[in-house]
């Protein structure tokens, strides 16, 4: 590609003016992400504001460090932080290694429509919202009238109000979390799995491997650039726990393990209309989600030579 | 693939006798398979029955396999219910509008990057994609929406601000990478044939599988949102219906748990009885849809998983 200075960028108009209509098509695109995307990162400098809507974003006052000093004092940060990560490491200490192991089941079952049920209905609740989700949980674990304590009861194990049990909190989240997704986030290993060579297996049959053995030459190392990715991925969300879900299961009984930073986030800014201070949190988080992505991806290209990026 | 895998191994297992532990191993499987299945479709099967038992049989706990006391009282409620049929028909529009903008915004970016001659091509990729990785975070987004726009409450916000999204631009132009020969291009410009024209006369009918994809993902995903309308809708008029849900589900149970007595007990009485139903209600579309489009789901996450 590298050309002397004229001649490449002669080539490089003509290109341009021969391809106008690609342009064209990611105009609208363009437009919408500049306007609702990229400006409201140029509007994070209100993190470093006094923001007053009547003056602007550029109009209103520097206060330099000031909220975010606000924040790293302010007991809250303590406590959203280490909800946040207990959360998160535990979501993701569950929720990354089973998928690979269903998928890795799935692949030893042959019998054709019993493993068409298995997926279907694995993967149905990935499609209940996350509203409705909520609204289960509540009323499964409801003391008075739920089935789960109802079951636990029979089986002589009390359980009391779980969701007004704040150290249950995180274990209700993340177990909810598999019963949801576990089926829809196998699909991607069950795609790598269905891609592998059969001859592999041939290959292992002769020389007298047991399925366990094959499991574990053949499918697993075939999964790992697949794990890797999604790992990574997976990193880059540490601190972004998912607002949805913990914000509708909050309650005032539970919120001293459940208040994570994107819910205090939405409070402190929207309730409470903090709109500088919220800012500030919200920049912190997403710069640290960005660092640790970057950082797990250098890791893992030195260590695997599988990076996004 | 997937079928071809499948054959092998039946013809596999005819040839060679399995080994004892093997046995062991399909039953573990299989048993484990079975158990899985299960606990994956009780709760959904609770919630029917539930819906249609006598809701005091429901409330004291008495329903667990099958349906006690067959009683509608739940839906016949429902069906008066003004602000769950607004909601719905409100997400109907939104879904609709919201995926028809969606499908136009996303696929034209994948089909121009999917272009290696594209000058930029890797200024515009990244332009597209590393909003995928940091972001302005909510509020300098509101008040860009609100201070800025005026968007704040109108139908606009619910489909428009947020239809780019990253990655279905990856999914799409990976499959415009690995599916459109590049022969096809340069025959076409041979006729004389734009950019545009050939856009939109040929590569689009020999998409369909993609635009499926996208279409049903962006569908399932403004069907069961609810975040943006809690954020940027002020009317209840306009409320989806998953902001509804919110408060048939989620509100109403916290508001009559915090009351006591005899009345508290038939507000609950009352709240419980509906729910069940607007959860069916709400979910049906979408879980009656799936095994039938499940297929393009799949499709989609497969492309998505192949690096281009």
């Amino acid at each position: 590609m590298q050309r002397t200075g004229s001649v490449r960028r002669g080539h490089t108009w003509e290109h341009i003016r021969r391809n106008w209509g690609l342009y064209l098509l990611m105009l609208p695109a363009m437009v919408i992400f500049i306007c609702f995307t990229y400006l409201p990162m140029y509007g994070v400098i209100i993190a470093f504001k006094d923001f007053k809507p009547a003056m602007g974003i550029w109009g209103s006052h520097w206060a330099g460090l000031k909220y975010f000093e606000r924040y790293f004092n302010s007991y809250m940060f303590g406590n959203t932080i280490v909800n946040t990560l207990v959360i998160s490491l535990y979501t993701l200490a569950a929720t990354f290694p089973l998928p690979i192991l269903l998928a890795l089941m799935c692949n030893q079952m042959y019998a054709k429509r019993f493993k068409k049920v298995f997926q279907v209905s694995t993967y149905l609740p990935h499609f209940i919202s996350t509203v409705v989700m909520c609204g289960m949980i509540i009323m499964f674990l409801s003391p008075s009238s739920g089935v789960i304590p109802k079951i636990l009861g029979l089986m002589g194990i009390p359980v009391g109000d779980l969701m007004g049990n704040a150290d249950a909190f995180s274990g209700i989240y993340v177990w909810t979390e598999v019963w949801q997704h576990v089926g829809w986030d196998s699909i991607m290993y069950i795609a790598a799995l269905s891609a592998i060579d059969p001859q592999l297996y041939e290959a292992a049959e002769v020389d007298g491997a047991s399925k366990w053995q094959k499991i574990r030459a053949i499918d697993i190392p075939m999964l790992v650039p697949t794990m890797v990715t999604l790992f990574i991925l997976r990193c880059g969300s540490l601190l972004g726990v998912g607002f949805e879900k913990v914000y509708l299961l909050q309650n005032d009984l539970n919120i001293a393990r459940s208040e994570i930073i994107s819910t205090y986030l939405y409070k402190m800014g929207l309730k409470s209309n903090q709109y500088s201070y919220s800012a500030a949190i919200g920049l912190f988080n997403n710069v640290v989600n960005f660092v640790i992505l970057i950082l797990v991806n250098q890791i893992s290209k030195k260590l695997s030579d599988t990076s996004l990026f | 693939m997937t079928s071809g895998t499948l054959q092998h191994a039946g013809a596999r297992s005819n040839h060679i006798r399995k080994s004892r532990a093997d046995r062991t191993f399909d039953l573990i499987i299989y048993t484990i398979a079975v158990i899985m299945t299960l606990l994956a479709l009780y709760p959904m099967y609770f919630i029917v029955i539930a819906s249609i038992s006598d809701p005091n049989q429901v409330a004291q706990g008495n329903v667990l396999l099958w349906p006690q006391g067959f009683s509608m009282e739940g839906y016949s409620y429902l069906f008066s219910m003004g602000n769950l049929w607004r909601g719905y028909l409100n997400t109907i529009l939104y879904s609709l509008a919201g995926t028809l903008i969606m499908l136009a915004v996303n696929i034209p970016v994948a089909y121009s990057l999917s272009r290696r001659d594209l000058v930029g091509r890797g200024f515009f990729t990244f332009f597209f994609i590393f909003p995928m990785f940091f972001g302005g975070g909510l509020i300098p987004t509101f008040i860009i929406l609100n201070n800025t726009f005026g968007l704040v409450d109108t139908f606009t916000v619910m489909v428009l601000p947020f239809s780019v999204i990253s990655y279905y631009i990856v999914v799409a132009r990976t499959f415009f990478q690995t599916s459109l020969p590049g022969e096809l291009w340069d025959a076409a410009q041979i006729d004389g044939c734009g950019n545009l024209r050939y856009f939109f006369t040929i590569v689009l009918p020999l998409s369909k599988a993609i635009l499926a994809v996208i279409a049903l993902w962006a569908a399932v995903g403004h069907w069961n949102s609810y975040f943006n309308a809690m954020i940027y809708l002020r009317t209840p008029e306009k409320y989806p219906l998953q902001l509804v849900m919110r408060n048939i589900l989620i509100n109403n149970e916290m508001a009559a748990s915090a009351m006591t007595g005899s009345a508290a007990a038939d507000i609950n009485r009352k709240a419980n009885l509906i729910k069940y139903g607007a959860i069916v209600v709400s979910s049906l579309p979408i879980m009656t849809m799936y095994p039938f489009v499940q297929k393009y789901f799949n499709q989609g996450v497969m492309i998505g998983a192949l690096k281009g």
